[in-house]
């Protein structure tokens, strides 16, 4: 995984902005059901070539079924699944450009390290001497080389999970599909591993799908992420609009932590929006351009990161002010949460970075507080 | 728990054995007795045993045995494991309940049951008595006893093994052999072990389908002990325990042997491991 500069190819690497761009994998109209059950309801999804795309969703969410759609271990009940422009309906697993790394890793237990990755290769009918070549460069690829003859249980965990990613890119798929990869892993190696995964992916140049209900993870490693709920797509973009602007109030909940308070839209102008959100908030105004009309029921999202906290009442007058006791102090080390109660009884989350070794906490239990934050940091959800 | 062995526990368990076992341990041991009198101890001797290969009638009998356990063991892992796959992968088929019922049925009717009905099926049918008859009923009566082994190896066997064959481009058939076979073989074989010895021990079921020409090593003892028990017939035994022993012995070693291995090399893995190599 060499040091190249792939921060500016990231960057502007945006190819679903771009109507002419090709799709790569296309589901269209997917339905799946399973009996009386539906585990994909009418999706219609767009993932493009050399994308590192993330299904993030809790589990039964039908994701895990779209992904095995495109293996081929499952067929759609209706619409169709493009792969590079080829329909591939009733092609079967073993003729398909995709390969899959199993959550259980799935490594064959009665052959060696080297054997398991050249199983895809012998399938192949490839020339000996350049299955050698090929497992020799996947072993250096994953830094395995020194236990290429032994035996997947002589293996510690984190090695097995390399092995399955070495056997499932030796045969270099157009696809690498990743089904909660990374799951049995502990927290330090987790994240280690997520982000060699996107230098891997960067340098090989092959479009990632993974399959995970890790948000976290989700972010870390993708260009873009799919929230799935119940068979359906919530919103489709990138780690960073889906946590900044969701498009719902189950994405904006899913995603990181949140303060939802509910309210009622007042006025709209200038790509502004006023919600008038009764005791809790008071007279909300957000920088926003929507389409929803005056008198619609609505809730402002914000994360609690984005709320400044102070003992003393803002001097000059701001926008978007309210006031509460604190209820409750969360230490975390890194950052404390206040929990602050507002007058009508609900609570509102605000995070604070411990700056200093806080021997003395300057804002405390039962402390009356005032909440501020610009217009521009929360949105205005109506779903 | 108190773990040690109180008198209670050793005589109960000198008793049981002695129950199970006093039997064969006497037979063995007239099986060397010099003496033509079965009741008679009058020295070691290894005469009978010579005796046995000159007698054509019980090595007739034998060799019949042998092939008719070799051929039925073979036939019955093949199908047994067959009908394994068929109840544990084909999740809810048209009939599942009366097949995986009818599967278990030879293990609990009696012999004798099994042995008549055939009797009366090959004679309906016409079919010739003989050996491939006997043949036949073995394959019927084991073939249920290799489902049952390889059914509960297959039962915890990882599916996504074989996905991951299929998703590196392996057809299924080749995926079978090349990873589900391998996987399960210890539970094969000892399904073939098993159906081996049961058909090597068989006496009712063998009577009732049997037809001239074809006589088993145990119909051959069972007969000529209605004539008065002989040495040789001690002999004789004692070799056809010896076989059976091996071959149930043979079957939990290689169910057991995997075992030990896999979890040995689990442990020098771990120990590579700490010392971080």
């Amino acid at each position: 995984m060499a040091a190249k500069a792939i921060g500016p190819v990231r960057r502007t690497f945006a190819p679903w902005d771009d109507p002419a761009a090709p799709p790569f994998i296309e589901f269209r109209n997917v339905t799946k059901r399973f009996g009386d059950f539906v585990a994909v309801d009418n999706l219609s999804l767009t993932i493009y070539e050399r994308e590192f795309f993330a299904l993030l969703g809790p589990s039964g969410c039908g994701k895990t079924t779209l992904m095995r759609m495109v293996a081929g271990f499952e067929e759609p009940t209706e619409g169709e699944v493009l792969l590079d422009g080829q329909d591939l309906a009733g092609v079967p697993p073993y003729r398909r450009p995709t390969n899959m790394m199993f959550q259980s890793y799935a490594l064959f237990p009665h052959m060696t390290i080297e054997a398991n990755i050249a199983f895809g290769l012998k399938q192949d009918r490839m020339p000996k001497a350049e299955i050698n070549a090929r497992v020799e460069e996947m072993l250096t690829l994953v830094k395995l080389t020194p236990f290429a003859k032994r035996k997947p249980h002589q293996l510690s965990g984190g090695q097995k999970q390399r092995v399955a990613l070495a056997r499932s890119l030796a045969r270099k798929p157009k696809v690498l599909l990743l089904d909660e990869p990374l799951g049995a892993l502990d927290k330090k190696l987790r994240e280690e591993t997520q982000f060699e995964l996107v230098d891997l992916q960067q340098e090989l140049g092959l479009t990632f799908l993974i399959v995970t209900h890790d948000q976290e993870e989700a972010m870390t490693v993708a260009d873009r992420v799919a929230i799935m709920d119940h068979g359906r797509i919530m919103q489709v973009a990138t780690p960073a609009e889906v946590y900044e602007q969701p498009n719902s109030r189950y994405v904006a909940d899913f995603i990181g932590d949140i303060n939802l308070i509910e309210g009622r839209i007042v006025d709209r102008a200038g790509g502004r929006v006023w919600l008038d959100c009764g005791e809790a908030g008071g007279m909300i105004e957000v920088e926003q351009a929507m389409e929803a009309a005056t008198g619609d029921d609505a809730w402002f999202a914000i994360r609690p990161e984005k709320i400044s906290l102070s003992l003393e009442a803002p001097a000059a007058p701001s926008v978007n002010c309210i006031t509460g006791e604190v209820w409750d102090i969360g230490y975390l080390g890194d950052v404390s949460i206040y929990h602050v109660r507002l007058p009508d009884g609900t609570t509102m989350k605000s995070t604070v970075t411990n700056r200093t070794r806080l021997v003395e906490r300057q804002i405390t239990w039962d402390d009356r507080v005032w909440l501020t934050w610009p217009r521009d940091a929360g949105v205005v959800l109506t779903r | 728990m108190n773990r040690r062995a109180s008198w209670f526990n050793v005589t109960s368990i000198a008793f049981g054995l002695a129950f199970l076992y006093l039997p064969i341990l006497l037979l063995i041991i007239y099986s060397f007795n010099e003496s033509r009198l079965v009741t008679v101890w009058a020295g070691f001797s290894t005469k009978w045993y010579v005796s046995l290969f000159s007698n054509q009638g019980l090595l007739d009998a034998a060799w019949v045995t042998l092939r008719v356990a070799l051929l039925s063991a073979t036939a019955a892992t093949i199908l047994g494991t067959l009908a394994a796959i068929a109840l544990v992968r084909f999740g809810r088929f048209y009939g599942r309940t009366l097949f995986s019922g009818m599967i278990y049925a030879p293990l609990v009717m009696p012999d004798v049951i099994i042995g008549l009905s055939l009797l009366l099926l090959f004679v309906a049918v016409d079919f010739g008595r003989g050996f491939w008859t006997i043949v036949l009923a073995h394959i019927t009566f084991s073939l249920c006893f290799v489902a049952i082994v390889v059914q509960s190896r297959l039962s915890t066997f990882d599916r996504s093994l074989e996905e991951a064959a299929l998703d590196l481009g392996c057809p299924p058939v080749r995926t079978f052999f090349q990873i589900t076979l391998p996987l399960i073989a210890p539970a094969v074989i000892a399904g073939w072990m098993l159906a081996f010895t049961l058909s090597l021990d068989d006496l009712v079921i063998a009577s009732f389908t049997t037809g001239p020409g074809a006589t088993t090593l145990p119909m051959k003892i069972y007969s000529q002990v209605r004539l008065g028990v002989t040495p040789e017939i001690n002999a004789v035994s004692t070799i056809l325990i010896g076989i059976v022993s091996i071959g149930v012995i043979a079957a939990s070693l290689v169910t057991k042997r995997r075992e030990v291995a896999r979890i040995r090399a689990e442990r020098q893995a771990a120990a590579g491991i700490r010392n971080g190599i």
